[in-house]
């Protein structure tokens, strides 16, 4: 019998039993669906993770105080309390050497805190940072109105602040046409100068919500550290994407000698911004084999249904098969048939399944937009072929013993079977 | 002589756990090309045994059977399927239709094993015609008479065109009067078309128009009447 022959009579046979074949294939929808659906969202959030992380800039170095072997739990953290040496302005200025580093193009020093910004009864408490004119090249910021902190507002210890848009908003009621109000930072009145452009959420929280004063001003008057010209981070901007390995190693290199440290007991850490992106995608790549695994085991149970009613059917129809091979239908005739019927129960399944696993990845994504997040799950084609591959060859290996029980049947007893 | 069925000392036997059951002993004879066979006996003599070692359903134990020229006691499963589905048309007492199927699908699935696709509904269709129902093709079983059933099941035993018909007990689900005219058809198929017809029954006045009756008794051949013996007893 040819192989058409065979899917015309298989679908035949499933549409004599609609409901059970319903169920059966309901099994498989809901596993592909799930597998569908979880992958879509865990390729989302590597998507909308790594974005975030690029949006920081691609050549970024920082550096931390304090030997770590992960990240010393981001920048403002100040150093854990041992004996680790600070890093200081003169650290920031050796790292500006063009000979000893030649990789490295620019270099910003930060002091943060956090403090309470206040104008006309309005509060609102935020990152306050000191920083230097370089900072906005390095982090990429761009201005929304006014300009950045300049050199002459670094000499004059200027009480000048940038303003991060929901700064604004929180204080002000709106973030256009707030340049040149004076607001209160700590009790102490700031001319505002600039507000930046609105970015959305980041992986160090959001970069819109943050004022930037000059790093002199909030050293002096501001951010008190313990030893003098103390700063907690120091970002550094790479000649290009390919010069951050080798930035990375004349940085420390720098460091090690300033700080005397011997090698391999650093009291600093430079992290890259491909190390943020490598770590984030193992921990994404993680979660999303997780999530699709469990997918995956309810794909299984689904198998094990098909499995289940295609030997409830075998039984069930012993004296057809005992027919069909008095008739003259071979071994091979009778598995095929089964097989069909198995494989197509899971195809039909993978199919609707994956449409509503698309709609499902689909809503996820609305509601997550709706809520303000910004995250779009992904179906890729990978995920598609996957659940769809995978789904035949569950009904086919599903399929497999029961259709060898009914091709392997007696004729004999099996026309006898009542 | 052209023999249809050649039979050497056919012998089948069952175990039961550890007794032996030999529900065919040593069983011997021919079968000529177009002859009209009653196999009788009474229950538990091995009629049915005997059907499904002359139909390919089954071996035998030990013996030799040849099927229009073939040897079959030595063939593999799937070669006993291909020699079934050419040279045996099956009748059974309890019509055995598959009821997904119309009747045009029921009679064609023997040609759809056969491989064959050209001509397959023509050739059912004329099937269908020759048992008289030329105006239920797109019936299904359940829409059908049990007389009706059995002319399918006949035109499906027959479209083939075996070597033999082999029918077990064929009227056996139906009344008299219904169970007469199946005979009759089988009878005029017999006639028109040559095709030789084995009978399972235990119907005396069916044996009674067949011009052969082999009689089993405990698995061994008891009897064997020829269309000349019964002459000479008349
Ligand atoms: N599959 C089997 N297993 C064991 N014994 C069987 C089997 N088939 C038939 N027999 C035995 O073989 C004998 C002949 O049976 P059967 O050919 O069905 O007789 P009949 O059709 O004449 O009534 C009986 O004794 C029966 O019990
Ligand atoms: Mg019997």
């Amino acid at each position: 019998m040819s192989f058409t022959q065979a899917i015309f009579e298989a679908l035949e046979s499933l549409n004599g039993n609609k409901m059970r074949s319903g169920l059966t294939v309901l099994g498989i929808v809901i596993g592909v669906a799930a597998v569908i659906a979880m992958l879509a969202v865990g390729n989302g959030a590597q998507a909308s993770i790594t974005g975030s992380i690029s949006s920081i800039g691609t050549n970024l170095l920082f550096v931390f105080s304090g030997s770590a072997d992960g990240p010393p739990g981001g920048p403002g953290s100040g150093r854990s309390g041992n004996n680790d040496r600070p890093l200081t302005l003169s650290d920031a200025d050796a790292l500006k050497d063009p000979f000893a580093a030649p990789s490295v193009e620019l270099v910003a020093p930060a002091i943060q805190g956090n403090g309470t910004l206040t104008f006309a009864g309005e509060n609102s408490t935020t990152t306050i940072s000191g920083v230097t004119p370089d900072y906005a090249i390095v982090r990429n910021m761009e201005l929304a109105e006014g300009e950045f902190i300049n050199q002459e507002h670094i000499l004059g210890r200027m009480s000048v602040v940038i303003l991060g848009p929901e700064s604004a908003i929180a204080i002000f009621g709106h973030a256009d046409g707030v340049v040149g109000e004076t607001i209160r930072i700590e009790g102490q009145p700031f001319r505002v100068i600039g507000v930046t452009v609105a970015k959305g959420g980041g992986a160090f929280g959001s970069e819109d919500n943050a004022a930037y004063i000059p790093f002199t001003t909030a050293q002096a008057r501001l951010i008190k550290r313990g030893v003098r010209d103390e700063v907690d981070v120091i970002f550094i901007q790479a000649v290009s994407a390919e010069a951050v390995p080798s930035a990375s190693e004349e940085v420390s290199n720098i460091i090690r000698q300033r700080h005397r440290t011997p090698i391999g007991i650093d009291d600093f850490t430079v992290f890259t911004q491909q190390d943020f992106l490598s770590t984030f995608a193992t921990i994404t790549g993680v979660l999303t084999i997780f999530l699709g695994g469990i997918a995956g085991i309810s794909l299984l149970v689904g198998g094990i249904g098909i499995m289940n009613i295609m030997l409830v059917s075998v039984t069930e129809r012993t004296r057809e098969i005992g027919l069909r091979k008095a008739l003259g239908a071979r071994k091979k005739d009778i598995l095929l048939q089964f097989l069909t019927e198995s494989s197509l129960l899971s195809l039909i399944g993978g199919v609707i399944g994956i449409m509503f696993g698309w709609l499902i990845a689909f809503v996820v994504g609305k509601v997550a937009t709706a809520t303000g997040n910004n995250f779009t799950p992904i179906v890729g084609t990978d995920a598609i072929i996957l659940s769809t591959s995978f789904s035949a060859i569950i009904g086919l290996f599903f399929g497999i013993y029961p259709a060898s029980r009914a091709a392997n049947l007696e004729p004999v007893e099996a026309l006898r079977y009542e | 002589m052209d023999w249809v069925i050649e039979a050497h000392n056919l012998t089948k036997t069952y175990m039961m756990g550890e007794f032996e059951v030999q529900a065919l002993r040593n069983v011997s004879f021919n079968i000529e090309r177009g002859e009209m066979v009653s196999i009788m006996g009474p229950s538990g003599s091995g009629k049915s045994t005997m059907m499904n070692t002359l139909g390919c359903l089954d071996r035998p134990t030990s013996g030799e059977y040849i099927l229009d020229g073939e040897s079959v006691s030595e063939m593999n499963d799937d070669q006993l399927a291909s020699v079934r589905n050419r040279k045996v048309g099956f009748v059974f007492q309890s019509f055995n239709l598959l009821s997904r199927l119309t009747a045009l699908g029921n009679v064609e699935l023997p040609l759809r094993y056969a491989g064959i696709t050209e001509g397959r509904r023509e050739r059912a269709q004329a099937a269908l015609e020759a048992v008289g129902l030329k105006d239920r093709m797109t019936h299904r079983p359940y829409e059908l008479s049990g007389g009706q059933q059995q002319r399918v099941a006949v035109a499906r035993s027959l479209v083939n065109n075996p070597a033999i018909i082999m029918a077990d007990e064929p009227t056996g689900n139906l009344d008299s009067k219904v169970g007469k005219e199946i005979m009759n058809l089988l009878l005029a198929l017999n006639k028109e078309r040559g095709t030789t017809l084995i009978i399972v029954t235990h119907d005396p006045n069916i044996a009674e128009q067949t011009q052969r009756v082999i009689r089993l008794r405990d698995g061994e051949l008891d009897l064997d009447v020829t269309a000349e013996d019964k002459g000479r007893k008349k």
